[in-house]
């Protein structure tokens, strides 16, 4: 793995599972009573938020702890961002502090992969506008890996609004890499032209869902309604809500979160003993303590400068 | 109107003998080595290399050597943004033309999207007067179609056109309203002036800042459809066509565009196209880094695109190639791609750009690539520079054996965000001559007394 996680494509099949190794064994350190190894003690972690985000922060400010790392986590809103200053003199100003590494959440694609020419730190994505979320896409497949072993063979259907979402992109590689195959659906107006570039095949409705091993469901924002990308979220519904009498029996259901019951998934569907929605907040302390691991103790190069 | 609406500032006319050099002008039939002597600032004599001697040179002339290199007449950029007035941190008058000297350019024209915006007679008459001082390469000047660009009330046509205005453009932006074109065409049969259109439907558009397609849907980067252009291309040259009238389009992108061009072309209508060298050149597979050296407006297209603008260069439905210089400040492109500013600098890279890139592999012929690149200002009424006896001196000399590293020694413009930034050029300008006098020397160029001509 290269020294920054920015992309999916940053990661080959072997770094991937490398990554799912590491955090097998965290997620045993997750279960103990005392839920923390010296791994990165000594060394600072900046969480630096430009968004809100509740289960992404928090499980990389839990992760980073749990490493035993110093953390210090900045959100955008009465921060000096908000006064007006740059990225790049935030970005320059906190590596002043000479952290290991800089997890970073923005509302703009690249952000993560700029910010890399103006710090030492490593740095991690935690979502680029609606460019990638890669540790998401990791904890996706660690939780697949989890309930099925493998996602070699995979048939995963990917539904709802993929042309805002950046853990559409990163599930589309990451599962492929894996071995999966993935077919997007959802609205015409919210499938964006020519993604089948991205090695997967889009459908325009439900109809054959029942194909799918997995079915992993977006976030339906309320807003696409007012930019008439749906004339109504109750129509949208109508045609791709995922729910029970739309599920066969032995489909998973995944779900990045927060979900809007009623909307994009029923409540029931959510509840079901089909859906692995709470496993996947599980995984993402283990995952983002594996892939902190993978940068800062695994990589020969820090090692080098460490 | 013509040589009178371009603005520089003085300069001593050139003596100079040129030896041994490949004079290329497609315009003049001329493809052959020659000795060129120019006396006064205009070319005195053309001759079979070895021939010019004797009395007719004084034996102060500066001369060079320049057996291997091509002379060419020296470039035309139509389509410029010099940041003056009210953007001089980004370029200024002296650093913009400075740049286009340094790229082999002897006429520019520029757009009117300063701040305040050319759309007055007063502020017009402040630029030249400022061009009159700084311009290193005379420069010619739009005024704006609309007030501050708005789209809603025409400028007084007429009597920017009688202060200097060589036409109008919105440049940066549409004219959205189909109305308010339709009165600025009528309009034009007073004020005279070619019309010049930045075409893109807002509507279209939306929020995208990157061409839409394969390299968006990666990236999840709102696109900006082919159609935002294409529709407003035809939608335009058809009321073009209606009113008779003069239209240019500018910076055409995509396959759509240039078909539309074509057709209203067929059709009979008075309309023209440029290209710019970064969409003959790149595509939206370069802007897969997000580096914001890569946004323009309009985006980098797809590989089809290219392929559309190079062979509408080629047939001339595009009748030229402009840069679009368009330099914005570093820590104003040093944002995330989709904050950042729309453009990139071009004026020191358009020709080299276009020549490493289509001539040498073979796609363009050299003397149609020169053509084109002299061909911007006549679109405008200016003349064309030529290579022939009797003619001011307009000419570039170029090395193009000699390789160089885009950014590596510096930018002349005052902002950096080249687009071709890093990337390893053919073609080195040694010489510029605009206007009758010696505007860019390299080292390089080898003149025995250059101290006296500069």
């Amino acid at each position: 793995m290269s020294r920054h996680l920015i992309s999916i494509d940053d990661l080959d099949r072997p770094g991937i599972e490398r990554i799912l190794d590491l955090a097998r064994s965290f997620a045993e350190v997750s279960g103990r009573e005392i839920k923390k190894v010296p791994a990165l003690k000594g060394r600072t972690i900046v969480n630096l938020f430009y968004e809100a985000s509740t289960r992404t922060s928090s499980s990389f400010e839990l992760a980073a702890k749990r490493l035993s790392a110093d953390v210090v986590s900045i959100r955008s809103a009465g921060s000096s961002v908000d006064k007006g200053e740059s990225l790049k003199d935030t970005v320059q100003t906190l590596s002043a502090y000479d952290p290991a590494a800089i997890v970073i959440r923005s509302p703009w694609a690249g952000a993560a992969q700029q910010i890399t020419g103006w710090t030492d730190a490593a740095v991690v994505n935690a979502g680029d506008g609606k460019h990638e979320h890669p540790t998401q896409a990791l904890l996706d497949v660690f939780t697949l890996t989890q309930a099925l072993g493998s996602l070699e063979g995979l048939n995963i259907w990917i539904v709802g609004d993929v042309m805002h979402s950046r853990v559409a992109r990163s599930d589309i590689l990451a599962f492929q890499r894996m071995g999966a195959t993935v077919t997007v659906c959802g609205p015409p107006t919210l499938i964006p032209r020519q993604i089948e570039a991205l090695g997967c095949s889009a459908q325009d409705t439900m109809a054959n869902l029942h194909e799918a091993d997995v079915v992993y469901v977006l976030r339906m924002q309320h807003e696409r309604m007012h930019d008439s990308y749906v004339p109504t979220l109750r129509e949208y519904a109508q045609r791709y809500q995922v729910n029970l009498p739309r599920l066969r029996e032995g489909q998973l259901v995944m779900h990045p979160g927060p979900v809007n019951r009623g909307v994009e998934m029923s409540g029931d569907a959510i509840d079901s003993a089909s859906s692995l929605i709470g496993a996947q907040v599980k995984s993402g302390v283990a995952v983002r303590m594996a892939v902190l691991y993978e940068l800062l103790v695994g990589a020969p190069v820090l090692q080098a400068v460490a | 109107m013509a040589a009178e609406k371009l603005f520089h500032r003085p300069a001593r006319p050139a003596e100079l003998l040129i030896r041994q050099v490949h004079v290329l002008d497609p315009r003049s039939g001329i493809d052959a080595p020659h000795d060129v002597l120019i006396r006064d600032g205009q070319i005195a004599e053309l001759g079979e290399p070895g021939a010019l001697t004797g009395d007719s040179i004084p034996p102060t002339t500066p001369e060079i050597e320049a057996a291997g290199k091509h002379l060419f007449p020296a470039f035309v950029d139509p389509h410029v943004h010099l940041r003056t007035p009210g953007q001089e941190y980004k370029e200024n008058i002296e650093t913009g033309t400075t740049a286009a000297a340094v790229g082999g350019f002897c006429q520019l024209i520029a757009m009117p999207n300063t701040s305040p915006t050319i759309d007055q007679v007063s502020v017009l008459k402040a630029l030249t007067a400022t061009a009159t001082e700084q311009a290193v390469v005379p420069t010619g000047f739009l005024a704006s179609i609309t007030i501050a660009l708005q789209g809603s009330e025409l400028t007084e046509m007429a009597a920017l056109s009688d202060t200097g205005a060589l036409g109008f453009t919105d440049d940066g932006r549409p004219v959205v309203s189909a109305g308010m074109l339709r009165k600025a065409l009528q309009y034009q049969r007073l004020a005279g002036g070619v019309i010049a259109l930045h075409e893109e439907d807002p509507a279209l558009s939306g929020e995208g800042v990157m061409h839409e397609g394969a390299v968006s849907a990666r990236l999840g980067v709102a696109g900006i459809p082919s159609i935002s252009e294409s529709t407003f291309v035809a939608r335009d040259a058809a009321i073009a066509r209606f009113e008779d009238a003069r239209v240019h389009f500018q910076h055409l992108s995509c396959v759509e565009s240039v078909e539309a061009l074509a057709a209203a072309r067929a059709a009979g209508a008075r309309v023209s196209g440029e290209a710019t060298p970064h969409h003959l050149t790149l595509t939206d597979e370069d802007v897969l880094g997000l580096d914001s050296n890569f946004k323009m407006n309009p985006p980098l297209r797809s590989e089809s695109d290219r392929q559309a603008v190079i062979e509408g260069l080629r047939t001339g439905v595009l009748e030229c190639i402009a840069t679009d210089h368009a330099p914005h400040a570093r820590h104003e492109k040093e944002m995330p791609f989709e904050q950042a500013p729309m453009g990139t600098t071009g004026l020191e890279t358009s020709f080299m750009a276009v020549y490493t890139t289509l001539v040498k592999p073979g796609v363009l012929p050299l003397s149609l690539v020169i053509e084109r690149m002299t061909a911007g200002g006549a679109l405008y009424g200016l003349p064309i520079p030529r290579i022939a006896t009797g003619e001011a001196a307009n000419v570039v000399l170029v090395d193009l054996e000699r390789e160089w590293v885009v950014g590596e020694g510096g930018y002349a413009s005052r902002s950096q965000n080249c687009c071709f930034h890093g990337r390893r050029l053919s073609g080195v300008v040694e010489l510029t001559v605009a206007a009758g006098s010696v505007v860019f020397a390299s080292r390089g160029a080898g003149i025995t007394t250059l101290t006296e001509v500069s």
